[in-house]
């Protein structure tokens, strides 16, 4: 399975964008959005980047008020994670131009669409930014 | 910028979204979302929306749920909408579809047409918005309604859909992989697509496959690592390089597939050599991703067939991540040492020092990573400091999910690598204490049993030392409040059979603890249950000893109370133990035999011993018993009336009962007089039950007490109720404990070392204590031939803290000094276990261990402390948290995350590349035309929250 679910909340715990990968009811997600996310903002810049929780790994990275958080599997690799991660967010920073949270707000299709892209049955499928983005390039000239 | 474009949208929608962005507070969120909430219900359904209001419409329906409130009124607008023309409206509806719906809903089947068409369709983006709705929403059973288009797109000309369509496939797999198994070879098709998505994407399901069975894939090794070199070598297009690296992801992937293929395989892992060495060499190591790419390649080259080279290059890269300022690293050199460790057990001497900075690092993540590593390198020569360690982090720390882990591996090493009983039993009374309802109810068997059986030779003295032990740790630790209902069983039973038995203690102080026990613990039914036996044994031995049995006054009430009790199974141990005390010496000596909880039970099943009086009685002209089955074919000799009845024994009888009857009782009567006083009332329901209580063939005694006696016969069993169960089911794994016990037994000679260790060890100062710790860590983890090289490892390693931490030089030299030349004696004179973990038997064992804890306690108080200073703090975070979800209080939240952040935004982590490959700084200009735009439309921003417009990349 590998990746089992990706988050991106604020520094105030508001949830962003929420995609998993193994279904899980309204009621299990919230609770478990609130349980790691209070995990991970209260760890500070120095400490690792992953959090253990039950029986998977939280990977996470901050960029300025929003915290991307990636659950996956025991035996995924952290770093590589936490690249791509960084790999998405420069991605939507090719599509947005200087993305803020508020792009990923107003365009919460469009991050889930690109998502779409990079990600599916909890693999990394596509990790070059130009095939990610041109589904949804020619979709904006489309419409 | 083009981001608004065909996205519509309202300036409602932006003012929502604005509202939720600034909202403060969790409740002022769920006010928005709820009001939302009734606005939709209201409109959605309206007639005649436009397409781009009911797009919007969707995507506020997602917000909801992500948010945590329920959407689904909407649900089926979202499914109407994947209907659409329209790609974008189309592909919004399959996203919220996705999101919305599992694949066992009820709406899936209104899709699953939709897809239908929509995988035919000429446009290769719906097609594509299709295959990921499959991947999502198809099932078991709705899988052969898109099974065979699948497979045709998986020769689409567009490597979009192939990509898909490879991934739909693998769902399909995923899911059921009968239904997919006549496709397999697609994906080894798949491998050699031209284009590198395709093939990147194709070694996902690839992966699973070998993961199942490595063997039917060896033949791709070659094909695997000749992309891997072309991928390597940059073959491949620049679009797939991130960070100055080729593919680094399709890398990684490729070598987790190596390393399951080469495991054990020396030829396959032979093909693989040169590239490995070749991506070690390439790769960046000052960057993320070349040091996710390298840790990739040490798991793969400590998985396959070990390559001397590789090894070293592997070990150089772990010692590169050890030294590491970076935690992330360090965490990673952790795992990776650990994975090492299996094949080069001795690289793990030169990074001891790093080990144990981890081990004592605040960050927890690191620490359970170290865990899991001494884990790993446990011996029988380090079990007692690993394990200590472990077991001091467990009563620390209060996540009950990784308190039940931890706690099971110190079982578990405890169990593999004791040094001596004393010492497991002495651990397991710490994990029981502080972990006790989250271990295994097998472990307190094993436990019961270990203290029971003893060392598993026959050395009566050195068990009874055990056993009185026990009782004595036991007793005392019956003063703490609160102990786990597992732990109070084990000390109940123990008590019971072993506390009177060595005269230490006297009958009234065990019997008044376990009157204690069953008082304080009231609401245990089972804790009282264990604690009633257990004083039914104390008495019982008091009297076959020949000592009057004086109650004390508590346990009077306590027996009062329950011979009252709801609970049918106390009363039932109370009456039995009202019992046992009326009777006399000899019989309570055969009901209640001291120590015998280890003897078998033998159940006489022919009821052999009641031959004399079936006999006598036979004599006596009662007519011999006839077994049930038989007697069927009596009653049709004695009642030809019931002959018709003899065949269709198990059909039903329509015929009045009473006819049997007189037949029955003719019978009886005969038989019944003389076998009256061994069986008073045949009752022959339960006639095994009744001939079993065994009153071990004493006729004397049979008239009075005979009632009494049955009933304990019957329901106690000998009055070890635990016990008996237990020994069958659990006999394998106490031969593996009482084996690994020998052995260690075996192997040490008597040794004096752990005696110097413990004398010595309060006058060293901090640093080196960890150099202590280092020792008595990784000292024993090379092989004892070794050994004599310690004392030389340890002032090496003395000299590496000197450089480390700046003390001045000269005290340090001679602390160093000191313990270097007073290590090598012990090892000279000892040739066989290296250190401390022998059991000194001319000390009382017990005592001398119990000194070795506390010391070592110390030794783990730095440890302590400083988990303990900083874990306030990280408390007081998670206490904030809510606080400032709920109290519009942000910058109090946020004052000790937020400062570092903005200011080095991702400076800490991310990595220069980032301003290279975007070409962007911090951009002001960007955020303020945003800013600008949004007023354009209508919306205001307060400047409430001005994150919202900073840049992620700043």
């Amino acid at each position: 399975m590998g990746i089992r679910f990706i988050l991106m909340v604020n520094k105030q715990g508001q949830t962003r964008l929420a995609q998993y990968y193994e279904w899980l009811t309204l009621e299990e997600r919230r609770a478990l959005e609130g349980e790691i996310v209070r995990k991970c903002l209260a760890r500070n810049e120095q400490q690792c980047s992953f959090v253990e929780h039950r029986n998977y790994k939280i990977v996470y990275r901050r960029y300025a008020s929003l915290f991307f958080l990636v659950g996956v599997d025991n035996d995924e690799n952290e770093l590589a994670i936490l690249e791509f991660i960084h790999l998405l967010v420069e991605t939507m920073d090719r599509h947005f131009g200087n993305v803020c949270e508020l792009d990923i707000m107003f365009h919460l299709e469009k991050a889930h669409f690109m998502l779409e892209e990079m990600v599916m049955n909890g693999s990394v499928v596509e990790t070059s930014k130009a095939n990610i983005l041109s589904p949804i390039q020619l979709m904006e000239k489309a419409s | 910028m083009g981001s608004q474009g065909g996205f519509y949208q309202s300036k409602e929608f932006l003012d929502l979204v604005k509202s939720i962005g600034e909202a403060r507070s969790k409740a002022e969120e769920d006010r928005i979302v709820l009001n939302e909430i009734d606005t939709l219900k209201r409109r959605i359904s309206e007639p005649d929306i436009p397409k781009r209001k009911m797009k919007e419409y969707i995507i506020r329906l997602v917000y909801i749920e992500m948010l945590g409130h329920d959407a689904s009124f909407g649900y089926i607008h979202a499914v109407k909408m994947t209907h659409d023309d329209s790609l974008l409206v189309k592909r919004t509806g399959y996203l919220a579809v996705t999101l919305f719906l599992n694949e066992d809903h009820d709406l899936i089947i209104l899709i699953v047409n939709t897809i239908q068409k929509d995988l035919k369709s000429d446009n290769y983006l719906v097609v594509c918005a299709a295959l990921n709705a499959v991947c999502k929403l198809i099932n078991e059973e709705t899988i052969p309604a898109v099974l065979p288009q699948v497979v045709e797109l998986l020769a689409h000309p567009k490597e979009a859909v192939r990509k898909k369509a490879v991934m739909a496939l693998h769902r399909f797999y995923q899911k059921s992989p009968s239904s997919v198994s006549h496709l397999i070879s697609n994906f080894r098709k798949r491998l050699s697509d031209n284009d590198p998505g395709v093939m990147g994407a194709t070694l996902c399901p690839l992966f699973d496959l070998i993961t199942q069975d490595v063997n039917s894939y060896k033949d791709l090794v070659i094909s695997f690592v000749s992309i891997l070199k072309q991928v390597a070598e940059r073959r491949l297009s620049k679009a797939y390089d991130y960070h100055q690296m080729p593919a680094p992801f399709i890398q990684i992937k490729l070598l987790k597939i190596l390393a399951l293929l080469g495991s054990g395989d020396k030829q396959a892992s032979e093909n693989m050599y040169t590239v490995v060495g070749d991506i070690f060499r390439k790769c960046d190591s000052s960057s993320n991703i070349g040091n996710a790419v390298l840790y990739e390649c040490i798991c793969c080259v400590s998985s396959i067939y070990p390559n001397p080279k590789l090894l070293d290059s592997a070990a150089d890269v772990i010692s590169t991540f050890l030294k590491s300022d970076s935690h992330n690293l360090k965490y990673m050199g952790i795992d990776a040492l650990g994975r090492l460790i299996k094949i080069s057990p001795e690289i793990a001497e030169q990074h001891q020092l790093a080990v144990i900075d981890c081990l004592e690092d605040p960050d927890d993540t690191l620490k359970r990573k170290t865990f899991e590593l001494l884990y790993k390198m446990t011996k029988s020569t380090n079990v007692d400091v690993i394990v200590d360690r472990m077991i001091d982090y467990m009563i620390s720390i209060n996540d009950n999910h990784y308190k039940t882990e931890i706690a099971s591996r110190c079982v578990e090493l405890a169990e593999q690598f004791a040094p001596s009983n004393q010492w497991f039993i002495l651990t397991m009374n710490k994990v029981f204490e502080h972990a006790g309802d989250l271990v295994n109810i097998k472990v307190a068997h094993n436990l019961m049993r270990l203290i029971a059986e003893g060392f598993g030779e026959d050395d009566d003295n050195a068990d009874s030392k055990l056993r009185s032990s026990a009782v004595e740790s036991y007793l005392r630790i019956l003063g703490e409040p609160n102990l786990p209902s597992v732990f109070l069983q084990v000390i109940c039973w123990v008590l019971g059979e072993y506390g009177t038995a060595d005269g230490m203690f006297s009958a009234s102080d065990i019997t008044g603890k376990l009157c204690d026990v069953a008082e304080a613990y009231s609401s245990d039914e089972t804790v009282k249950a264990y604690a009633v036996t257990a004083l039914m044994k104390i008495y019982a031995f008091e009297i076959a000893a020949g000592r009057k049995v004086d109650m004390l006054p508590e346990c009077q009430s306590l027996m009062e109370e329950l011979l009252a009790s709801h609970s049918t199974d106390l009363q039932q141990r109370a009456y039995e133990l009202q019992a046992v005390i009326g009777l006399d010496t000899h019989t309570v000596e055969c009901i209640m035999p001291s120590d015998a909880s280890c003897e078998d039970i033998e159940v006489d099943k022919d009821l052999s011993f009641l031959n004399g009086y079936i006999q006598e009685a036979i004599e006596k002209g009662a007519q011999p018993y006839i077994p049930e089955s038989e007697r069927s074919g009596v009653l049709n000799m004695g009642n030809f009336r019931n002959q018709d009845h003899h065949e269709p024994s198990h059909g039903l009888r329509f015929e009045a009962y009473e006819l049997p009857k007189p037949a029955v009782q003719s019978r009886i009567p005969q038989a019944v007089p003389p076998s009256t006083e061994i069986v008073p009332v045949p009752e022959p329901m339960y006639p095994s039950e009744i001939y079993q209580t065994p009153t071990p063939s004493n006729p004397s005694n049979a008239g009075s007490t005979e009632l009494k006696l049955r009933l304990d016969g019957v329901q106690k069993k000998w009055g070890r109720p635990t016990y008996t169960p237990e020994t069958s089911t659990s006999t394998s794994t106490s031969q593996k404990t009482v084996n690994g016990a020998a052995q260690v037994e075996g192997a040490s000679t008597v040794n004096s070392t752990r005696e110097t260790y413990a004398s010595r060890k309060p006058q060293v100062e901090i640093s080196h204590e960890k150099q202590k710790l280092a020792a008595s860590l990784f000292g024993g983890s090379s092989k004892p031939e070794k050994r004599p090289a310690t004392g030389h490892k340890v002032s090496k390693a003395s000299s590496h803290v000197v450089e480390k931490s700046h003390v001045p030089k000269s005290s340090k030299e001679v602390a160093s000094e000191k313990t270097a030349p007073a290590q090598p004696p012990p090892d000279l004179l000892d040739l066989g276990e290296p250190t401390d973990t022998s059991t000194a038997p001319s000390l009382d064992p017990f005592t001398q261990l119990e000194g070795l804890l506390d010391t070592t306690q110390v030794a783990s108080a730095a440890n302590g402390a400083t988990a303990a200073s900083s874990s306030p703090d990280v408390m007081a975070l998670y206490a904030d948290t809510p606080i400032g979800i709920h109290n519009k209080d942000d910058t109090d939240l946020l004052s000790g995350l937020s400062n570092p952040s903005v200011t080095n935004v991702p400076g800490a982590t991310a990595k220069p590349q980032i301003t290279q490959s975007s070409g962007k700084g911090p951009n002001p200009k960007g955020s303020l035309e945003k800013d600008a735009l949004v007023r354009q439309m209508g919306v205001n921003p307060s400047s409430q929250n001005p994150n919202l417009f900073k840049d992620l990349l700043g």
